[in-house]
């Protein structure tokens, strides 16, 4: 691979975690006033602005990569829902709390995983993003790892809410751990995660989390994907109209 | 979920090592944990504490307005307590 297609596909593969990172933030801050309480709604809000914060780290490095001139908002706002590559467990709807708390754990533990492989990454950039998120994400997972003992070993209601979460949001779980073409020759490269490798650690962990909580761990039985290559829910379209709206009503709008 | 059912807290910060744990205000929360918690992303948001304490409001136990006669007043007509009723003599230039 020459170095101009190692850059290209780095790039692809840092818009990536850029999509992810942007669409979960977003999915959070639909919380931002409809917490179940003030305490809440601000934490909530913080987790959120901590992944807004690796967008712009992974869009600007996108850009800078592209080397095209575009920006990170030429990124987060003028692209379109097929030229979005984010992992479809992101962009599903926030539904109630427990979905919100079920989605946050299952991403949560990926990331402390995913994390500190890429603090290994020989990418400087990618390691030095992963210095700064790793400490946040070891914080994420403390919260949604007590949210979902609270709610899973709560009330009948609670606890019912959280197995119906875990349940409905299982299957798309899968796709963390896929690796295609291009991550595989970025992996080679040392400089992306090998996500596959992951899962062992990924299911013992959120296994052991779910028994504590008095969930049932799902079979499974069903897999959706498709998010890398732009296959998207039709959640991600209306996320976009919302999120998207002012920077395309008012182009480059600053404040 | 009403935070009525949920416990008050009292929260304490330490903004720099070496210094005084002071009060910066309550929250709600189930245990205190969770209000742990709480108070570091409401009260720590802006790099604001190296510390935090928080203890259930119902477990502090306040003087009471009514008992100020008897608690504090006393205090008021013994100045040789504080250490401006003393004449230094001239020797002791700065103290």
């Amino acid at each position: 691979m020459t170095e101009t297609d190692l850059k290209q596909a780095t790039m692809q593969y840092v818009t990536r975690l850029g999509d992810d990172s942007i669409i979960l933030s977003h999915r959070i801050s639909e919380w931002c006033s409809n917490g179940p309480f003030l305490e809440e709604d601000l934490a909530l809000q913080n987790v959120a602005l901590d992944f807004l914060g690796r967008a712009r780290m992974y869009f600007t490095y996108a850009a800078e990569l592209e080397g095209e001139g575009r920006t990170e908002d030429d990124f987060a706002y003028l692209r379109d829902e097929r030229q979005y590559t984010n992992l479809l467990i992101n962009e599903l709807p926030r539904v109630d709390f427990a979905h919100t708390m079920a989605r946050q754990l299952f991403v949560d533990v990926f990331n402390t995983l995913f994390l500190q492989q890429q603090l290994q990454s020989k990418d400087e950039t990618l390691a030095a993003v992963a210095a700064k998120a790793v400490k946040e994400t070891r914080y994420h997972l403390r919260r949604s790892h007590e949210w979902t003992l609270r709610l899973g070993d709560g009330t009948a209601e609670s606890h019912q809410r959280m197995q119906n979460a875990v349940d409905n949001l299982w299957g798309y779980t899968h796709e963390m751990f896929d690796v295609d073409a291009l991550e595989q020759q970025l992996i080679e490269a040392g400089i992306a995660v090998d996500s596959a490798a992951l899962r062992p650690q990924w299911l013992e962990k959120v296994t052991a989390i779910l028994t504590e909580a008095t969930l049932t761990v799902p079979e499974d039985s069903w897999v959706v994907r498709g998010g890398r290559t732009g296959y998207h829910t039709e959640n991600l379209g209306h996320l976009l109209t919302e999120m998207q709206f002012l920077h395309r009503a008012h182009p480059g709008v600053t404040w | 979920m009403a935070t009525q059912e949920l416990d008050l807290y009292e929260v304490f910060l330490r903004s720099r090592r070496g210094l005084d744990h002071k009060h910066v205000g309550s929250l709600h929360a189930e245990d205190h944990e969770q209000a742990l918690e709480y108070a570091r992303d409401v009260y720590t948001r802006r790099s604001e504490g190296v510390s935090i304490w928080v203890v259930r409001s119902s477990d502090i136990c306040a003087s009471q307005e009514d008992d100020s006669d008897s608690f504090f007043d006393p205090s008021d007509d013994k100045p040789y307590r504080h250490a401006m009723y003393y004449e230094l003599p001239k020797a002791v230039d700065n103290m």
